[in-house]
């Protein structure tokens, strides 16, 4: 008999199991990498013989690999007393082990993509060849991206007092990556904020989580079954998942309540208004107009002002959002594309079709690209048709 | 088997025989393109001769070793006159022959009316391991 592994277990797991090893002594790195072993073993030997206690499982067998890969001439006495005192599996570390671990993954030391990769394994369980074919690079080079940032963050001492706004940006960028591969990076995203939530008590985890929610309840209206993106405005807002949306509202509103505003609960805010509406033309823009105010204020983010220009255009008119887009850079990305849209809604198909060509060529992902080159040939037709 | 690259122009490859901007097709017909793309992706995944197939952005930088110490020298945007690749496919097949097919296959996805692109490809092979057997 044989049964498929719980790997959501298994991922739920990993940063207590890996708690357990660094509050018994092991250096960071090296119990990561025994965590990894156990976990990689677990996938192969647990289909047909599940363990009775899994995390008992999981310490011990991780435990035997650090002391393994421990072994050296030098370190063999040390090993030894260490494997005849080995510790029974205590208890659960607290949840200081858990959140030390989101800090040091996140480390401001560490690039974005070490960060994310790092985060993703030794936090979220997840193997060196998942993360691989999340990210589309070779197994080989994942695995040294990551032992690279181990080693970068082996010497950060644990006890000095960390932003949680470092390991916020960390899961934001897993979340926007989507999915790809086996592994869905949005869903995991929203599981490590989750459990970052439930051990830190901070109104801008609530906000990211709320974020996260509330974006990842349109998923299945956001694409066509060919792939195509399909905009907000256009979405069948019933495929909209309503569990999702109730969670991340309530979630936000108690994060609102505490009156410490930050960027994430503002974007949750705006994402929960679109929630909220039955329609685009039903949508309070005004309103989200506000909110985004509040972001410029918070982050003073180009980008921010450019979707600023899109809810203005949506609030007061098209010309007033090309009035408020005449104040940006044009080099801006997505600059042509709202161009467009604003010049469309205006009533100026030529210059909106030519926008659209043009945010086309400078479009950084397919389907984008796609959809932008459907609009331009949408206008075309129509133009034509006259 | 031996690999090949299917390359696709912006500019540079001869002009197909159904040479219309895409812009200019209806947005039907651009769907229709998309999806003969995907369909013939995934048809050489499950023929086991699929490798890899990548978009690149049209704009770009010559880049050059600036000398020590001394940061990259950069030359762009391209000239209008650059041969400039869209992207690119990688096969693995038993024989040219092979490759040329499936290269013509690629070149007759839809366009507009609805009718074969008829875009020029250029199809090349990859340099190989030397074998093991030498004589």
């Amino acid at each position: 008999m044989s049964s498929p592994v719980d790997e959501a277990l298994l991922r739920t797991l990993t940063p207590r199991v890996l708690g357990v090893l660094v509050r018994r002594g092991a250096e960071f790195a090296a119990a990561e990498d025994a965590v990894q072993d156990a976990l990689v073993e677990a996938l192969r030997t647990w289909p047909t013989e599940p363990p009775r206690d899994p995390q008992a499982w999981l310490v011990t067998v991780a435990w035997r690999r650090f002391v393994d890969a421990t072994r050296s001439e030098a370190a063999r006495r040390r090993r030894e007393e260490r494997v005849k005192d080995e510790p029974a599996p205590g208890p659960v570390p607290g949840t200081d082990d858990t959140l030390q671990l989101y800090f040091r993954c996140a480390h401001p030391s560490l690039t974005p993509s070490s960060a994310v990769a790092l985060t993703l394994r030794a936090v979220g369980g997840l193997t060196t060849r998942q993360v691989a074919a999340a990210y589309l690079v070779p197994e080989a080079t994942m695995a040294q991206r990551i032992s690279r940032a181990k080693r970068t963050v082996s010497a950060v001492p644990l006890d000095q007092p960390c932003d949680v706004a470092t390991v916020l940006r960390v899961l934001y960028l897993v979340f926007n990556e989507g999915y790809s591969g086996d592994v869905d990076l949005a869903a995991e995203a929203i599981r490590l904020t989750r459990q970052l939530a439930a051990v830190v008590d901070h109104p801008e985890v609530a906000g990211l989580l709320a974020l996260m929610l509330l974006h990842h309840a349109r998923r299945a209206a956001r694409t066509t079954p060919d792939g195509a993106l399909v905009p907000l405005a256009e979405q069948d807002r019933s495929r909209w998942d309503t569990t999702a949306i109730t969670e991340g509202v309530a979630v936000l509103q108690a994060a609102l309540a505490r009156d410490r505003l930050g960027e994430y609960q503002a974007q949750a805010a705006i994402a929960a208004l679109h929630a909220d509406a039955p329609s685009t033309a039903a949508t309070d823009w005004v309103q989200v107009v506000e909110w985004y105010d509040e972001l410029v204020r918070l982050t003073d983010s180009p980008v921010v002002r450019l979707n600023r220009a899109v809810a203005v255009g949506e609030a007061d008119g098209p010309r007033a959002g090309l009035a408020a887009l005449a104040a940006l850079d044009p080099a801006l990305p997505r600059h042509a594309a709202v161009a467009a849209y604003l010049h469309e809604r205006d009533g100026d198909l030529a210059t909106a079709a030519r926008l659209y060509a043009e945010a086309a060529t400078r479009a950084p992902h397919l389907a984008e690209r796609d959809h932008l080159t459907r609009q331009a040939a949408r206008l075309n037709t129509a133009r034509e048709a006259r | 088997m031996a690999k090949y690259l299917l390359l696709k122009h912006y500019r540079g490859a001869p002009a197909g025989r159904n040479d219309v901007p895409m812009d200019r097709w209806t947005p039907q017909e651009v769907s229709d393109h998309m999806r003969y793309m995907q369909e013939f992706a995934d048809r050489l995944v499950e023929t086991g001769e699929f490798v890899d197939a990548q978009a690149l952005a049209p704009e770009g930088l010559w880049v050059q070793y600036g000398g020590q110490g001394r940061p990259p020298v950069t030359d762009g945007p391209f000239a209008e006159t650059k041969d400039l690749i869209a992207g690119w496919m990688a096969i693995d097949v038993d024989t040219p022959e092979r490759a040329y097919a499936l290269a013509a296959e690629l070149s007759a996805a839809p366009g507009a009316r609805g009718e074969p692109i008829h875009e020029w490809l250029e199809v090349r092979p990859f340099m190989s391991e030397p074998p093991t057997i030498e004589e």
